[in-house]
């Protein structure tokens, strides 16, 4: 048994915010009450002082990389579920581009299987929507769902076009399986590498316009339309298609979106040849990344997801348009959304729906803290002060524009199914 | 030297009056000096290049420098080998400073990134070509006297040009007057905020209009891949665009008429005018000599005796 006392504990499932002693038996949560009150039952058990700390439910990623299979120089299953429980993360979504792609069961079990004998976090894979992500024909989406996937997707490219899209999603509403889409009209795209504007002007490098994505968006919405599947945007990055997002929800469909740490954080005006600034969707204007933090506060935007995406430096460290589009994640993506908390642009509690339940309800699940739940549990300061090396990680890879940040607030501890399986 | 944009106007003028004395020496009948006798200039050109490679590799041989030349035609990167594993080997040779061309916009600023070696940018991809700005306008200044104030209006593809963007960061800095002229998908309004805050950028379709009250006028060479990219036909762009002499007339008298070269006459620019009075063509090509001779002097033309020439050699930058 382990007994978390005296921490704030929020609950973002029933807006919830009080001192609990929370008391977790094996792998599920065995009662929560106001401190001291479960010291009877905790007797002999393990004791973690959460006095100062808050304790939220497990925290969810859904959109990461773990590059296994095909990748493993930039990444593991391992090291990367290592980097995600440092971030404070009990649960990772690998997206299905691995090599090969993770588009039938054995591939889905095997990462499972390999997650389960490695990974100090829970893994749930992204299964891919179409064979090989190649936009042709459908991936063997309901084997996948039996062997472990919570989602579909193409992510690295659109589902390639509306015809293919309306089939996995009509196909995936039957399974009650949500589609993440990674929204990108590919004849705007064509060999941009950053977002079009001013910045992409004056250095010289081919920019993409904010249509590139919002067009994407508006055909999904559309498809999503017609088939009533629920649609998850990935990574949205434009304040075009935020407002597409939110006329959809008005309207009652199914539809969610995630935002990334570091579109939220930077904008294009940060990049200057260095490719640690190079992400695909590319950063943002200054108008769209504080849309991006106007919808996180008003529940526009349903989850925080890394798009944790490790790349080994002999792949990274080229001419800025060589390079591959990516930066990792886990580790500073609570730190940069404190950020947010501190500037007082977002509620701690909302900030904690971002990681929790947001990402949850995506997933057709559950996030909270109560009697009978998993064991999950992600335990952070807002005020302990620590700065992010790259080379300090538990990625293999170093690819990120926060090296050197400092951050006020930090993971203290990640617990999954019970265990400890992070601390600071 | 990455890019003319960092450079205050101050430092041009003196890079320009460093200039002039090798304007001289490209009139003598010996015009070889002795003065970077033991150093060496690498020139390391990633994308195929004739009259820059040959303008710096001439300056060079005229200050007495010996030269490492890579070529992209020859290159190992032909064979897989990244940028920096390139420039480290070259490194490793000890070169005194490095010229580099490549097709990738800031691979020169990479490269200072991971390298202690001055490097001078002799062109990349679409952001900076600094020593053809330079060169420009001392062309300008020669004929001109000043490059105050002067209506500048260039003509072409600019959104794909390192060369208009670095003739716009410096005659910026001297108060010129801009009016940028070609297919519109090559003129985005972004060009306008390229100078210093308020510096006059406008952009404009129509070439008479882009020619009126111009001092000079700055054509540029059309890539013929990029008519390709939007699908414009030649034919179009030379009945819209080209630099003819009677459209020539409608910028002020005398005015100046410069291009990068190489320059393909029938497309951008009428026969008539490259050869005529106001072109300033093959002075551009002498100045480029003067010009590229002083950046090499006052990088690495350092007293040999001067001690850690090479830890100082950011300074340059």
């Amino acid at each position: 048994m382990l007994l978390i006392s005296n921490g704030r504990v929020l609950n973002p499932a029933t807006g919830s915010d009080a001192p609990r002693d929370i008391l977790l038996d094996g792998e599920f949560i065995l009662g929560i009450a106001p401190p001291g009150q479960l010291a009877s039952q905790a007797q002999g058990a393990e004791v973690f002082d959460a006095r100062n700390l808050i304790v939220a439910p497990g925290f969810i990623d859904l959109h990461c990389h773990l590059r296994e299979p095909g990748g493993e120089s930039s990444e593991t299953i391992e090291t990367g579920a290592r980097a995600a429980a440092r971030g404070g993360f009990t649960a990772v979504c690998p997206m299905p581009n691995t090599r090969p792609v993770n588009d039938n069961a054995s591939l889905t079990r095997s990462i499972v299987e390999r997650a389960a004998v490695v990974s100090p976090v829970r893994v749930w894979p992204i299964g891919a929507a179409s064979i090989g992500s190649k936009g042709e024909a459908l991936a063997e989406i309901a084997a996948m769902q039996k062997a472990g996937i919570v989602a579909v997707s193409d992510d690295g490219h659109p589902i390639a076009n509306a015809k293919l899209l309306r089939s996995v999603m009509e196909y995936c509403r039957e399974l009650d399986l949500p589609v993440i889409d990674h929204c990108e009209d590919s004849s705007l795209f064509a060999g941009a590498v950053m977002r079009e504007g001013r910045q992409s002007v004056r250095l010289g490098l081919r920019g993409m316009p904010a249509a590139t994505e919002s067009l994407c968006v508006a055909r999904d919405v559309q498809v999503g339309e017609l088939t009533h599947c629920r649609l998850h945007i990935a990574h949205l990055s434009a304040r075009a298609s935020l407002e597409l997002v939110r006329a959809a929800k008005a309207s009652g469909l199914p539809v969610t979106c995630e935002v990334t740490p570091h579109h939220f954080t930077l904008t294009d005006e940060d990049v200057q040849y260095d490719s640690r600034y190079k992400m695909n969707p590319p950063l943002a204007s200054r108008e769209d990344r504080d849309a991006l933090i106007a919808g996180l506060a008003d529940g526009a935007v349903d989850a925080i997801a890394t798009d944790h995406a490790p790349h080994e430096p002999a792949l990274k460290d080229v001419e800025f348009d060589r390079a591959p589009f990516g930066v990792t994640g886990f580790e500073t993506a609570l730190g940069l959304g404190l950020e947010l908390v501190h500037a007082g642009k977002l509620s701690l509690m909302r900030l904690v729906e971002l990681f929790t339940s947001g990402p949850a309800r995506v997933l057709g699940m559950q996030r909270r803290i109560a009697e009978n739940e998993p064991a999950d549990l992600t335990i952070f300061s807002t005020e302990h002060k620590w700065t992010f090396r790259a080379e300090e990680s538990a990625s293999k890879s170093r690819n990120s524009p926060f090296d050197g940040r400092e951050f006020r607030g930090a993971p203290m501890a990640t617990i999954v199914a019970g265990k400890i399986v992070y601390r600071r | 030297m990455l890019g003319i944009e960092p450079l205050s106007a101050e430092e041009i003028v003196f890079l320009l009056d460093q200039s002039k004395p090798f304007q001289e020496i490209q009139r003598h009948p010996l015009k070889k000096l002795a003065t970077l006798r033991g150093k060496t200039v690498a020139l390391a050109f990633f994308e195929p290049s004739t009259r820059t490679r040959i303008s710096f590799s001439t300056a060079a041989s005229r200050l007495g420098a010996d030269q490492m030349n890579l070529q992209a035609e020859s290159s190992s990167l032909k064979k897989g080998e990244s940028l920096l594993d390139t420039v480290r080997t070259l490194d490793a040779m000890k070169p005194d400073c490095i010229v580099i061309r490549h097709s990738s916009s800031g691979a020169p600023e990479f490269v200072t990134r991971h390298l202690p070696l001055p490097v001078i940018n002799a062109g990349d991809g679409t952001h900076e070509h600094p020593t053809q700005a330079l060169l420009d306008a001392l062309t300008i200044l020669d004929r001109r006297g000043t490059l105050e104030g002067l209506n500048v209006t260039i003509l072409g593809d600019i959104l794909h040009s390192r060369v208009a963007r670095s003739n716009i960061h410096l005659l910026s800095k001297f108060g010129c007057r801009f009016t940028l002229c070609g297919p519109a998908m090559w003129l985005p309004r972004e060009l306008e905020c390229l100078g210093p805050a308020g510096t006059s950028i406008r952009r404009v379709t129509r070439i008479a209009e882009a020619l009126r009250d111009a001092d000079v006028v700055l054509t540029l060479r059309v890539q013929q891949e990029r008519l390709h990219e939007p699908s414009l036909s030649i034919d179009e762009y030379v009945l819209q665009y080209q630099l003819t002499p009677e459209r020539l007339r409608l910028a002020k008298p005398g005015a100046l008429v410069l291009h990068p070269g190489p320059m393909i006459r029938g497309l951008e620019i009428d026969p008539a005018v490259a050869d005529g009075p106001q072109s300033c063509v093959l002075e551009q090509v002498t100045n480029g000599l003067a010009v590229r001779m002083a950046l090499l002097f006052l990088m690495i033309g350092a007293p040999a005796d001067a001690p850690s020439e090479k830890e100082s050699s950011h300074a340059a930058d």
